[in-house]
């Protein structure tokens, strides 16, 4: 569930870079209060290892396609929060660099799907509460299982979210979110299956680490002020993409670039046409370019496409086509 | 013998489940001594080794280097005084480049940074590493990475060097040119491994141990020509030591098993 | 091979051309940090009808790649063993959008054409800036550049001793799941509960792995600091960098140079 650049406005990109960005330095001072020097080694290593597992595939009972870890779970539980958040933070950092996932632009948004949501969410909300300091086994699964299938959750809502306020795909709110969620549910499930297996192990082999672990208070303070700064943090989210989202749907690009005259005119020109009917059968593919249902209107597409003028259009192309072949000659002549 | 520059003194060392790694081991060491530590696989010696630097602290006996009681209070300077080469250098090495890494020791005390760099080059030199210092160590070579580990090591300028299995996953020649680069070093040195021929050439003491316990302490040669001995310790002569004799017939045997 | 197996060896490569000796590679990395930044930027913010005034963009990508010398060829193919994403995202617009957007002869293209064809060249553009400023700068780097930009240090750090032991410990789990396959010759697959166990040992070995390294800087000093020294320094010559692209891409945002070309080579055949 990797956002990807190509679905999201360079406004609800920066934003979440922003987002991500404030939660990686207040994690990052957190983890230099804790001063434990033993950790700069091992956060290292896990992502390492957090690295290596996302590579290794496994069948996921009874549906037959594969599936792999998230890791999030499984690093709050052997680090705590914030160095779990930093630790997931570098791994999806160096995937987008080395593998293209998702893209630089959609990091900010990655890092907080799949880093904030659990580690600050899932972890000290509602594994701490069920399994609570205990390391035995029997709320170990419970506490799991529920705890991957809240972070997955929540990380699949805020892939909806984005990818709506982002404005490029068209997809209704609805029916990304009726997609999304049951997929993530199955996928929460496994993540927590595979987290309490993980812990079950280390437990057996090294108590001593995950006692360390177990000790210490989730969150620092209370899970009430836990929650109430999480409500606080969403809320004032959520107002700042819907800000983005009403006021101009490519907000960043527009403050960016308005100097050129012809954005306005062909962002007005934005296609209205769509198929509703084909659009609820193909909609199970979160598509760039998905169109407004309510606006499925045949008639107002002549009068909402004034800006595109074919023989500008034509020029493009053509100049596009040289530009093309002039710079692969250059290359050529260059690599010689 | 003057002041010894390791003592240990009836050192006993329990693992927090309860199992006894050392019990009760003895032992001076003397400025400039090089000394092989051997025994079977879960003897005790990596555990006597993290004592050295106080990675472990004795559960019983005390133990000197240096002239410092290894405890607690004396820690920066016990790991200023100690030099440990690691096992794996994977491990020792995991700085950015070399010479990062190099200097790593150096910055942690304190040595100004211009200062450290002459330092740095020096050790790089002195192992024969100068030309891998802007390389990262996971592109180097097994024989590379131990070279770069000791530098990082030496150029802290440690009286004792703790080494453990040094020659692991060398191949011939670059174990060759470890024990050479090694026998140049003039520091007290503690070895632990399983090269017995290394043990041989590097050091002349031994110290076995078995079960936790020092079963034979003195010459190198002397201990190795003890088969009884070393047996004991799972251990066998070093090829060197296994001479053909009488070497004049043997030398025509027709069936070919000849060593 | 599996696919641990593919992904170590590109790995390993990327980082062997990072270690190349170009004037590139030689640039203060922020300097190249921050100018792929701004192409990104540049890039995603034009809207989603645009491919012509894009083309000219393909100039950076192809810069880096002609002056770090890197392998054109090589790139290429990551970029699309990554394409099938872009195409997934994109391939429905060309269903869904069929209002004609110009007349190409007696071809009609459709806006979903255009858009899907803007993803695609979005995409490309993107990735070979991202992939290009990774081969020439390297992992180090982009750390040594994020550190004096003011990241907080732990997270560098992170990063840092991420990318450090990154290739050992994915090779080991490549070992692993290759001695698994071994052994099971007849099953493709791996059910969940050789998957949890094969996790739970790699997870040991990596904790145990942490904790030797830790002793190993506990015996050279560490006191929870981690210096990282030799630093490049800001130059004319990343100033020249930062700023000559800066503007090419300001030109190229503000004019379809691809049109404007277009439109005299159209001229002139009239």
């Amino acid at each position: 569930m990797h956002m990807a650049d190509a679905l999201i406005s360079p406004g609800v990109g920066g934003l979440m870079w922003a987002v991500s960005g404030g939660l990686i330095a207040y994690s990052a001072k957190k983890v230099r209060k804790e001063a434990d020097h033993r950790k700069v080694p091992l956060m290292g290593a896990l992502g390492a290892f957090i690295f290596a597992a996302q590579m290794i595939n496994f069948t996921i009972p009874g549906t037959g396609s594969s599936g792999h870890l998230g890791g999030g779970l499984i690093l709050s539980i052997l680090l705590g929060p914030y160095a779990a958040f930093l630790v997931l933070a570098s791994v999806l950092a160096v995937q987008a660099l080395f593998f293209a996932d998702g893209g630089l632009l959609a990091l900010g948004c990655n890092i907080f799907n799949l880093g904030f949501f659990t580690c600050f969410a899932a972890y000290p909300l509602i594994y701490k509460t069920i399994a609570g300091r205990s390391l035995a086994g029997k709320r170990l699964l419970p506490a799991a299982v529920i705890a991957g299938i809240a972070g997955l959750q929540l990380g699949a809502l805020g892939v909806v979210l984005e990818t709506v306020f982002s404005g490029v795909s068209d997809l209704p709110f609805r029916t990304f979110l009726s997609l999304m969620l049951p997929i993530h549910l199955a996928i929460g499930i496994v993540e927590g299956l595979v987290t309490s297996a993980v812990a079950g192990f280390i437990i057996k082999a090294r108590p001593e680490l995950l006692a360390a672990a177990a000790g210490r208070a989730p969150i620092g303070l209370s899970v009430k002020r836990t929650a109430l700064g999480l409500a606080a943090a969403a809320v004032i989210s959520g107002t700042a993409l819907s800000w983005f989202a009403s006021a101009k749907p490519d907000g960043l690009e527009w403050a960016l670039f308005r100097t050129s005259g012809r954005e306005e005119l062909e962002n007005s020109g934005k296609l209205r046409g769509c198929l509703a009917s084909l659009q609820n059968k193909t909609a199970f593919l979160p598509g760039y370019s998905f169109k407004r249902a309510a606006t499925a209107a045949r008639p107002a597409e002549k009068a909402a496409w004034p800006a595109v003028d074919a023989g500008t259009s034509v020029a493009g192309f053509v100049g596009g086509v040289l530009t093309l072949l002039l710079a692969a000659l250059a290359g050529l002549w260059l690599k010689r | 013998m003057n002041r010894p520059m390791v003592e240990a003194d009836k050192l006993q060392y329990s693992y927090p489940d309860g199992t006894a790694a050392l019990s009760g081991v003895s032992f001076h060491i003397a400025p400039g001594e090089s000394v092989a530590l051997v025994g079977e696989n879960g003897a005790g010696k990596s555990t006597l080794l993290q004592h050295f630097t106080g990675c472990l602290f004795p559960s019983g006996g005390l133990l000197k280097v240096a002239g410092l009681l290894v405890d607690r209070k004396n820690l920066p300077a016990v790991r200023r005084a100690v030099g440990m080469v690691f096992q794996n250098p994977d491990d020792q090495l995991f700085m950015p480049t070399v010479f990062e890494d190099v200097a790593f020791g150096l910055l942690n005390l304190g040595v100004p940074e211009a200062e450290a760099d002459a330092k740095v080059l020096d050790a790089l030199k002195t192992v024969g590493a100068a030309h891998l210092s802007g390389r990262p160590p996971y592109r180097l070579s097994q024989g590379e990475k131990r070279a770069a580990a000791i530098a990082g090591v030496l150029a802290m300028a440690p009286e004792i060097l703790v080494m453990d299995e040094p020659s692991s996953n060398l191949d011939p020649l670059s174990r060759r040119r470890l024990i050479a680069l090694l026998k140049t070093f003039g520091h007290t040195k503690i070895i632990a491994t399983h090269d017995l021929d290394l043990a041989l050439e590097l050091c002349e003491r031994t110290i076995v141990i078995h079960k936790g316990s020092l079963t034979a302490d003195g010459p190198t040669a002397e201990i190795f020509r003890n088969d009884a001995l070393l047996g004991k310790s799972s251990l066998e002569r070093p090829p060197s030591m296994r001479s053909c004799q009488p070497a004049a017939p043997r030398a025509v045997d027709p069936d070919g098993t000849s060593c | 091979m599996n696919e641990l197996g593919r992904n170590l060896i590109d790995i390993g490569y990327i980082d062997t051309l990072s270690a190349g000796d170009s004037p590139l590679h030689r640039l203060d990395p922020r300097a190249k940090l921050l100018t792929t930044f701004l192409f990104i930027s540049a890039v995603v913010s034009f809207n989603k009808y645009e491919v012509s005034a894009l083309v000219p963009f393909f100039l950076y990508p192809a810069f880096l790649i002609l002056a770090g010398e890197l392998p054109a060829r090589y790139l290429a193919g990551k970029l699309l063993a990554v394409a099938p994403f872009a195409v997934l995202v994109g391939i429905f617009n060309p269903v869904l959008d069929r209002q004609i957007l110009f007349q190409l002869g007696p071809v009609g293209v459709s806006g979903g054409w255009v858009s899907f064809i803007s993803i695609l060249t979005r995409f490309a553009l993107t990735v070979s800036a991202a992939l290009a400023l990774l081969s020439v700068t390297g992992m180090n780097g982009i750390c040594e550049a994020l550190a004096r930009l003011g990241v907080p240090r732990p997270f560098v750090v992170q990063l840092l001793f991420l990318n450090r032991y990154l290739l050992a410990l994915t090779g080991e789990a490549e070992r692993m799941s290759r001695a698994r396959s071994l052994r099971s010759s007849a099953r493709k697959i791996m059910d969940l509960r050789i998957y949890e166990q094969l996790l739970g040992q790699l997870l040991l070995r990596t904790l145990d792995r942490a904790e030797r390294v830790y002793r190993a800087m506990l015996c050279r000093g560490f006191d929870g600091r981690i210096r990282v020294v030799r630093f490049s320094k800001i130059g004319s010559r990343e100033t020249a960098f930062v700023l000559c692209w800066a503007g090419v891409f300001a030109v190229f945002r503000a004019m379809n140079i691809s049109l404007v070309f277009g439109n005299l080579v159209m001229g002139a055949m009239k």
